[in-house]
């Protein structure tokens, strides 16, 4: 397939990028317009078309509001089918609108939804699919995408062998919605598809909240979180003694809960809670994105991890790389001495 | 019930990782390399499916010679016997390739189940066992938490993970294929009595040319590269005891925490 201009009188199969649109409740997900930016630029470096696609029941007015942002189209893909999420009926919906369309790519939000079906529709497609993207550049009229590997430790370049549609799903939070152009005016085209025969297998039967919060670590003003460089369980009181001196709330890493050594109330990030402490101290932890997520807001970010090539150096406005069972104790110290003076 | 538990082969989760004069993948000489996270999870799982209602647990993996300790892990922790499909670096990259090279042997195996992890730590695209379940054409649930089966039902009922704590319950019919999430269980550790008879449980080698799996992939890396870093935190070095000081000055002048 080559890439270039497209002819100006058509559009060719390939010309079309198309993005999955984000809704819920009758509205637009915030999501959408990350995804939005990500398509936005791509599609203007690689000359092609914009085209949303809003999946689901009843969803006029969320195709309303994604027409007035700036797409080409807006395909309306409703049916009774696709109320309730189920990943078979969504990628037969999406087969059935990808392969006569042809499109150049479809883009995604990574989100777990995404996880669960995109996949899916890519085995179906026989096409590739790049996951996670964070950023991309155009290389000789070819895009490159890059996401994270390694925890987030390194950067991998990924580009497709197979010809398209290519598949492509960003990560949140790494093309900000503030970006997507929103001033526009596009027509909604329906377009029908036939779910009769897909097979009831995958049936969802509830929506459970996996624990009420005990905690509510998101009115906290200081944040001790810890992660899997504490080491063991016994040596959460090196941190606990911070907390204690500071009068902060303990918060910690996923590792940490899955172990059992805190109580799940206490995770902070993408499964767990969202915070924006004044400060929040993150010891012995990497910073994967999924913790990132849940605390990138804070107003200070302090790190403490031996690692120097460890993420979460990355949003931590302070570092300190070394041994955290001698850095903690000597600022546990530092900070009753401090406050005794106060 | 007959359960297939793939596991990956990835350094170990502490390594500081250099790249490789290529640039296309990690110096792997010297590291050291343990069973991915959400896999043993997934291990733990079948294994306690088994001592509930019976059956066998088999191990597959994809990867070099070397992938044999951490398959010898697995047998350890009380998987029954293993399959490991020997493949080149530039066979283990692309997921769909994996998939269709795993494809090969659980059909030959006819499980009622294969478990797997949500995620492998090294390249993290989350595809592999979504993948499988389409070639199979078989259901699946991804980033399980918990997994419900009363003996002789047809279906399974499981709980997946959503985003800010929520969970999602969903039904679904044998065989099928489930992505485990780090977190659904506590793992145990290999006893030695456990590690003793894991030397002698059956590792079969597959060659990559047995699975008849052509190099069509559909995805490539081509370069590793140490992450850009848009915001570059301020490093406070010298002693613990001064860094700590500069610390506390900072808490109480810029933070005003103090």
């Amino acid at each position: 397939m080559q890439l270039g201009a497209p002819h100006p009188e058509r559009w060719n199969v390939s010309d079309l990028i198309l993005f999955l649109v984000e809704h819920g409740g009758g509205r637009t997900r915030p999501l959408t317009w990350e995804c939005l930016a990500f398509v936005q630029g791509l599609a203007l470096e690689l000359s092609r078309k914009v085209i949303g696609v809003v999946l689901g029941n009843n969803i006029d007015s969320v195709c309303a509001e994604v027409a007035a942002a700036k797409v080409q189209e807006i395909w309306k893909v409703s049916a009774p089918e696709l109320e309730t999420y189920n990943p078979d009926c969504f990628s037969a919906a999406l087969c059935q609108i990808i392969k006569p369309a042809e499109p150049y790519a479809f883009a995604f939000a990574h989100t777990y939804r995404t996880i669960d079906f995109a996949p899916k529709l890519a085995a179906a497609l026989n096409v590739g699919f790049i996951s996670d993207i964070t950023r991309y550049r155009i290389d000789g009229g070819r895009p490159v995408f890059t996401k994270s590997v390694f925890h987030d430790k390194l950067a991998a370049e990924v580009s497709f062998c197979a010809a398209p549609p290519h598949l492509l799903s960003i990560q949140i939070g790494s093309f900000p919605g503030d970006a997507a152009q929103r001033e526009g005016r596009a027509p909604v085209q329906e377009k029908p598809v036939n779910l009769a025969g897909v097979p009831d297998r995958r049936r969802m039967l509830q929506i459970i909240q996996a624990m009420k919060n005990q905690v509510d670590l998101s009115r906290a003003q200081i944040i001790v979180a810890v992660g899997r460089g504490i080491g063991k369980q016994e040596n959460l009181k090196v941190a606990q003694e911070l907390a204690a001196a500071l009068g902060a709330e303990i918060g910690a890493s996923r590792p940490i809960v899955d172990m059992e050594w805190l109580p799940r109330d206490r995770q902070i990030g993408s499964s767990g809670q969202t915070v924006a402490p004044r400060v929040y101290f993150a010891i012995g932890i990497s910073g994967a994105i999924q913790h990132i997520v849940g605390m990138k807001n804070s107003a200070f970010v302090v790190a403490i991890n031996k690692d120097p090539n460890a993420p979460i150096f990355k949003v931590a406005n302070y570092g300190i790389v070394g041994d955290l069972f001698e850095v903690v104790p000597a600022l546990t110290q530092a900070v009753k001495q401090q406050k005794g003076n106060g | 019930m007959k359960i297939i538990a793939c596991i990956k082969q990835v350094p170990e989760k502490d390594t500081r990782f250099e790249i490789n004069p290529q640039g296309t993948w990690i110096q792997e000489q010297e590291l050291t390399f343990e069973i991915n996270e959400c896999d043993v999870y997934a291990l733990e799982e079948a294994l306690r499916l088994k001592e509930k209602h019976g059956g066998e647990v088999v191990l597959l993996s994809l990867g070099g010679e070397s992938a044999e300790k951490t398959m010898r892990r697995g047998l350890a922790l009380g998987a029954d016997r293993g399959i490991l499909i020997l493949a080149a670096r530039d066979q283990t990259t692309d997921p769909f390739t994996v998939a269709r090279a795993l494809l090969t042997q659980v059909r030959l195996e006819q499980p009622d189940l294969v478990l797997t992890g949500v995620r492998s730590d090294d390249q993290a695209f989350s595809q592999t066992g979504t993948l499988l379940a389409e070639l199979l054409g078989w259901p699946h649930a991804t980033i399980v938490m918990k997994i419900d089966w009363e003996a002789g039902a047809g279906r399974l009922t499981i709980q997946r993970e959503l985003e800010a704590g929520l969970l999602e319950e969903v039904s679904l019919p044998f065989p099928a294929v489930l992505t485990i999430q780090q977190g659904i269980n506590q793992v145990r550790y290999p006893s030695l009595k456990g590690i003793m008879a894991a030397r002698k449980k059956e590792l079969r080698r597959v060659n990559w040319a047995a699975t008849g799996v052509s190099g069509d992939r559909k995805i490539a890396i081509e370069k590793l590269v140490f992450p850009k870093s848009d915001k570059k935190s301020e490093i406070i070095g010298g002693t613990p005891r001064d860094a700590a000081a500069t610390l506390v000055e900072k808490m109480k002048k810029e933070m005003k925490i103090l």
